[in-house]
């Protein structure tokens, strides 16, 4: 065959009449398959509904035993202030073995014992007040531990104003909190939600694609026709990448309607950064279905590489600094992290620049790098 | 009768060479758990062991000195920054530098010696509020142990009222105690349902199922063979969980094992009972590996895995109830922790039991009446 001087054009034009067909020919498989849609767009509005709601770290209305085991009016006093703050859902008691056998059965998550001797002891300035909690969530814990510390707080401040004693130590601690002034652990959670859905339906979306052609034959078939390795690649990346945008969206919309999550950043930066990450879970997808070529393997290496990864090495939750230096260095390979930086950052703080190019830097590293294992994998097995 | 059960168990034999035979299912059946289990002991943690600071020490007198040098000798906290000028705190905590920045001011050491009390300004980056909630925390301990000195050196009166606090089960309140028997149910209840609902549905993609219809096999020992070997899996899995929690974290075992295993077994024929009710509605692998996403996402981030279910809106609480995950977790912390006896552990084993009745029963009539 000859070219003519639009030779080059035609071959181009011809190029992008492959890819756009394609890509209508996996639209329409999407389209036929409910199961793609469900991931795209069902999957995220559930998870973002399910789990905006259902993911908190605060704590109120703790279930408590006060047992008051001296009937003087500075212990009734102190007990009333448990009663009143909003942070415990306090039952009065004088007996410590009914307060034990409550705990026991978990019907109440935290003892305060005030003894016999305390408002005697509180004369001569070596009053005690214990505090048992129920351990096993030792997170939820430690955070009843310090509300009665505050609790106890409040009343040592109510009796200083009434001029009994001096409150407070030589240094106090005036804490504030920037960027989640009300410590809602909502706003931190919601973005890193974002996180875990675009991680799951982007590689979910792709990883059984390859792997079902391989196995179905149907790639060889693709091989003898004109189209390219790249050209499959792209046919198969765009129909899913859109899917995955529309579920972007409506997460990202639940996150500022419906959880009212503060947005400083600014909305171009939060677009190029998802979809930037989107590419990425789309590359993990398309490369591990490309390399192993089975179902069953494929879908069993996605969950274990996404999905628990995403939940517990991102910093979505969990404090990247105070892991063990060998699991640390595992986090710098997962994209996720570096998504959920971005999105904290973009979120609550504003953008920061110093902040927001390293990051995505590396995504778009990661991207390019998955492109060519996949590109590579599939092209080997051609000859 | 016999018959059957012999049937069964060729079928079980049949399942387990497959699922062993293949070295790539083996080892993703085997290494993960044991991985997962290592790398969440250690990371899934809310405890913090390195605290980055940046400190504005506008006082630069000998007590500021103090404080600082009893913070830097905690362990946890480190210093980043010396910061000279009240502008630089926004750049310091904008950039992720330090998580928290401490403001000395420049009366702190005269209002110290004249027996006020001194402000010490603390402002944390909030992008993760639980992280800075728990490090002023820590700074608050510190400030606490520093100001009982101070007052000890000064012979000024204690504070009015001392707490002692203790926490049954976990003494120290390490969140790995938290998360290392709760991962026993977590990675037996994602494996043991994928491995049946894709099965399942492996052999209706490849045709085989087809195959095991003609044979004398009736349904439901089809299904039996296939829920057996998915729990003797997920049995050995549990197991190495258990194995890594006791020889490598030394987490104090304060129950009985016959108790665990009876518990787990119930737990296992629920989630096995869902994987196959699952299978028999997936006609394709990729529609089984869907919906058993969708299962499995939601009860292992609703299970009180890593947030507390009393925290939950209400109307979710009630959802949990459905969540054989949520009973697996308390089996294993009321037994692994707490040491409780097989009869107090009631509450938990019969919604498990109603889980397995239900999905087993549902599984067997799909598959007498749709695939069959």
């Amino acid at each position: 065959m000859k070219f003519g001087t639009g030779g080059k054009q035609r071959l181009a034009s011809a190029k992008l009449h492959r890819i756009g067909s394609l890509i209508r020919k996996e639209t329409r498989q999407i389209v036929r398959d409910p199961s793609s849609v469900a991931i795209g767009i069902v999957l995220p509005v559930v998870l973002i509904l399910l789990f905006g709601y259902g993911l908190s770290l605060d704590v109120t209305e703790v279930p408590v035993a006060i047992v008051v085991e001296d009937p003087s009016p500075a212990a009734t006093e102190l007990a009333a202030s448990f009663q009143l703050s909003h942070y415990f859902d306090a039952q009065l008691m004088t007996s410590m073995t009914r307060a034990q056998e409550l705990m026991l059965s978990r019907k109440v998550d935290g003892i305060v014992r005030i003894r016999p001797d305390f408002s005697r002891s509180l004369s001569l300035g070596n009053a005690e007040v214990q505090i048992l909690v129920h351990g096993v969530d030792a997170n939820h814990a430690r955070i009843i531990q310090a509300y009665a510390q505050g609790a106890i707080g409040q009343w040592a401040a109510r009796r200083a104003a009434e001029g009994f004693t001096i409150v407070g130590g030589p240094v106090l601690v005036q804490s504030r909190m920037w960027f989640n002034e009300v410590n809602e652990s909502r706003y931190f959670l919601v973005p890193g939600l974002i996180v875990l859905i675009m991680t799951l339906i982007g590689a979910l979306l792709t990883a059984l694609v390859m792997a079902r052609e391989w196995e179905r034959g149907t790639l060889e078939a693709l091989f003898v026709t004109p189209v390219r390795t790249d050209e499959i690649l792209l046919g198969k990346t765009v129909p899913y990448f859109v899917l995955g945008v529309i579920g972007l969206v409506l997460c990202l919309l639940a996150a500022k309607f419906l959880f009212s999550v503060p947005f400083r950043g600014s909305l171009a930066m939060l677009t190029a950064a998802s979809m930037l990450y989107l590419l990425v879970a789309l590359g993990i997808g398309l490369s591990i279905s490309s390399t192993v070529k089975s179902q069953f393997v494929a879908s069993q290496i996605t969950v274990l590489v996404t999905f628990l990864p995403a939940v517990m090495l991102s910093g979505f939750l969990f404090d990247l600094r105070s892991m063990p230096v060998l699991v640390r260095l595992v986090t710098y390979a997962l994209p996720a992290r570096y998504y959920v930086v971005l999105l904290q950052t973009i979120f609550l703080a504003g953008d920061i620049w110093a902040v927001i190019l390293p990051n995505m830097a590396v995504l778009a590293g990661m991207a390019a790098a998955l492109v060519l294992l996949t590109y590579r994998a599939t092209r080997k097995t051609l000859a | 009768m016999l018959e059957a059960f012999f049937r069964i168990l060729a079928l079980t034999r049949k399942e387990l060479l497959q699922i062993f035979k293949d070295p790539r299912s083996r080892y993703s059946l085997l290494i993960p758990p044991i991985l997962q289990c290592l790398i969440y002991g250690y990371v899934a943690t809310y405890d913090l062991n390195d605290v980055p600071y940046a400190v504005l020490d506008q006082d630069r007198s000998a007590a500021s000195q103090k404080l600082l040098a009893a913070l830097d000798g905690s362990g946890v906290f480190h210093r980043v920054a010396n910061l000279d000028r009240a502008a630089d705190v926004r750049r310091t905590i904008d950039e992720r530098r330090a998580l928290l920045v401490l403001q000395i001011h420049p009366d702190f050491e005269r209002r110290l010696m004249s027996g006020q009390s001194a402000d010490l300004q603390v402002i944390a980056d909030g992008r993760n509020s639980n992280t800075a909630g728990t490090a002023i925390g820590y700074l608050s301990t510190i400030i606490e142990s520093f100001n009982a000195a101070w007052r000890n050196e000064r012979g000024q009166p204690g504070a009015p009222v001392r707490l002692t606090t203790r926490a049954w089960y976990n003494p120290n309140l390490e969140t790995r105690w938290h998360m290392i028997p709760a991962l026993i149910g977590t990675l037996t209840f994602v494996q043991t349902l994928m491995l049946t609902g894709l099965s399942v549905a492996r052999e209706r993609e490849q045709g085989t199922f087809d195959q095991l219809l003609v044979t004398p096999f009736r349904p439901v020992e089809i299904m039996a063979g296939k829920a057996l070997p998915a729990m003797f899996v997920g049995i050995v899995q549990a197991t190495l969980v258990l194995l890594v929690a006791q020889l490598w974290f030394r987490i104090p075992f304060a129950g009985s094992f016959i108790t665990l295993y009876a518990g787990l077994s119930v737990f296992l024929l629920a989630a096995v009972g869902m994987g196959l009710l699952l299978s028999s509605v997936a006609a394709t692998m990729q529609q089984a590996m869907l919906l058993s996403f969708l299962l499995i996402m939601p009860f292992a981030l609703l299970s009180g895995l890593t947030t507390p279910i009393s925290s939950m809106p209400v109307f979710l609480q009630y959802m949990t109830l459905i969540n054989p995950l949520r009973y697996a977790i308390d089996i294993a912390h009321r037994v692994y922790l707490e040491g409780v006896g097989l009869g107090l552990l009631f509450p938990e084993l019969w919604p498990l039991a109603v889980i397995a009745l239900v999905t087993l029963s549902g599984a067997s009539w799909m598959f007498r009446h749709r695939l069959a």
